[in-house]
């Protein structure tokens, strides 16, 4: 039976409880996303901890993406007919980075800077072994769950 | 000391736009043959050519269509950079001496719709792009849409920049987009990316440009107006900087690449902000525009709202910005970009553009590019 798994691997803790992205801390306590096991710290290869980041943030920015991305490299599963803009920010998770995200509500109106994000593990696409790959977004906090649980 | 050891001496141009059965090549070999007529030099005096280009991987291959004189030709590439590192790598080549004359071209001939490649050609991963995150375009609304947010910049200062591309355009008879449109018009298009509308944007295209160099104590020889080039700088991202294609960005901020390009080229030329007469600012959007003229030091972070509202960057307005249409007038083919600025800016300062000449015989001029991977460089050209 097809499984739900990760666009990609080291992402998000998945399965999870309370999912969660995947950083990197080196020893200055800088934090990169997405992780990566090593990077140049004032001039030692360093090898960086994995570190879960914070669920929750803040809006610090976002557009709307009214065309389809062209495809290849974009792998929804949606069609020019059916694609659906979405919405995509930076979200300041506090003490860590800001990440960039798609983000659950499409309307802008409904959008705004400032507004109190927490993150979602949403369905995606289909992979070459007919798996729904999942991916990490944002969603206002309060609003509805929806399939944000992947559980669809 | 201001290397003003050399000089400008003819710039051509292939007209942007989109021409179905002619290559990017052949639309570069126009451009050469317009600049060499404007030089009055011939093909076979060019020692050095550095050619750029994004979609053909030898642009130095047009010394098929122009003579195979064995001229030492080179391809360069920085995103939208590129014209200005042909032309400084050319220049280079004349300070260096191993050349009196030499020649920057740039040609493109871009499929339609937004760029698309694979993440990994810019150091992303895969699943980046398969996301739908690996696009230029978005963070354009987003940087804009942070700073409306941080600078009460509205909407209609946006819709102001492209309505005076267009009218710019319109009266530039080799512009692409020569048909003016209303501030309405533009706000009520469809938004590509929030706030930025369709008519914010410009579009890939096609086209070609050529700018002759020599040496500065031999230009009297081929021109009665040399223009001098005053600096020439290009600076990568630096940490903290809010840049395209950035899956993350660090709590810390940094000014963007354009700010430290703009700060050494006005200390290598010796002038300030207040010197420039006629500048071309990266306009990939009209958010940009609006961006850069802080950024270059044009004015404080804000001041955009009333300047506008002024008609500041009109080309009758004290700092007329993008006299030929810009980007958002002409469409962007990445290779021949940066020199088309080069073009403009040598119309003008040498008093030859017609309807849309500056007044007053304008002697400074600057121009500035932005684009992937987070790259920025200024040019400054003076009489």
């Amino acid at each position: 039976m097809a499984q739900q798994v990760p666009l990609a691997a080291d992402l998000f803790t998945w399965p999870a409880e309370e999912p969660a992205l995947i950083g990197g801390r080196s020893s200055d306590g800088k934090i990169v996303f997405p992780y990566r096991s090593h990077k140049l710290v004032g001039g030692v290869n360093e090898e960086l901890e994995r570190v879960e980041l914070p669920r929750r943030g803040t809006l610090w920015t976002f557009t709307g993406q009214r065309f389809r991305p062209p495809s290849p490299p974009y792998a929804g599963d949606d069609t020019p007919k059916t694609f659906e803009p979405f919405a995509v920010g930076y979200v300041e998770l506090p003490g860590a980075l800001r990440v960039e995200a798609r983000l659950t509500e499409a309307d802008p109106d409904k959008l705004h800077i400032g507004q109190e994000m927490e993150l979602r593990i949403v369905p995606f696409g289909t992979d070459a072994d007919g798996n729904q790959t999942l991916i990490y977004a944002f969603a206002p906090v309060g609003a509805e769950e929806g399939h944000g649980d992947g559980s669809e | 000391m201001a290397p003003s050891d050399v000089a400008i001496i003819g710039t051509g141009l292939h007209p942007f736009g989109r021409y179905p059965g002619k290559s990017a090549l052949e639309m570069g070999e126009d451009a050469v043959i317009e600049a060499l007529a404007d030089a009055g030099v011939e093909w076979s005096a060019i020692q050095a050519l550095y050619a750029g280009s994004m979609e053909v991987k030898n642009p130095e291959a047009i010394v098929g269509l122009l003579g195979l004189t064995g001229v030492p030709g080179r391809a360069v590439f920085t995103g939208c950079a590129t014209g200005a590192t042909s032309l400084a790598m050319a220049a280079n080549a004349i300070r260096l001496g191993d050349a009196d004359i030499a020649i920057a071209i740039g040609l493109d001939k871009h499929p339609r719709g937004a760029f698309s490649d694979h993440p990994s050609v810019s150091g992303l991963p895969g699943w980046y792009g398969e996301a739908g995150l690996f696009l230029t375009t978005h963070f354009f609304g987003m940087k804009i849409n942070r700073y409306m947010h941080d600078f009460g910049i509205t909407p209609v200062t946006l819709a102001r920049t492209a309505a005076k591309a267009f009218r710019n355009g319109a009266a530039n008879p080799r512009a692409w987009r020569r048909t003016p449109m209303t501030e309405e018009q533009i706000l009520e298009s469809q938004y590509l990316n929030y706030p930025l509308t369709q008519y914010m944007y410009c579009s890939p295209d096609e086209g070609a440009a050529a700018v002759v160099l020599a040496r500065a104590d031999l230009a009297s020889k081929y021109t009665d107006k040399p223009i001098y080039l005053r600096a020439s700088t290009l600076f990568s991202r630096r940490e903290g900087a809010f840049e395209l294609l950035s899956p993350s960005l660090p709590l810390e901020t940094a000014p963007s690449p354009t700010v430290f390009a703009s700060q050494a080229a006005y200390e290598q030329a010796g002038i300030g902000p207040e010197d420039v007469d006629v500048a071309q600012l990266q306009d990939t959007d009209a958010g940009s525009e609006v961006i850069h003229l802080a950024e270059n030091g044009f004015c404080k972070d804000g001041e955009q709202e009333t300047l506008l509202a002024e008609g500041a960057t009109e080309i009758g307005g004290k700092l007329p910005v993008n006299t030929d249409g810009g980007l958002l007038a002409n469409g962007e083919p990445v290779g021949a970009s940066g020199l088309r600025q080069i073009h403009e800016l040598v119309t003008q300062l040498r008093g030859r553009a017609g309807d849309r000449q500056v007044a007053g015989n304008p002697r400074v001029g600057y121009a500035h590019l932005y684009g992937a991977p987070g790259t920025a460089a200024v040019t400054i050209l003076s009489t």
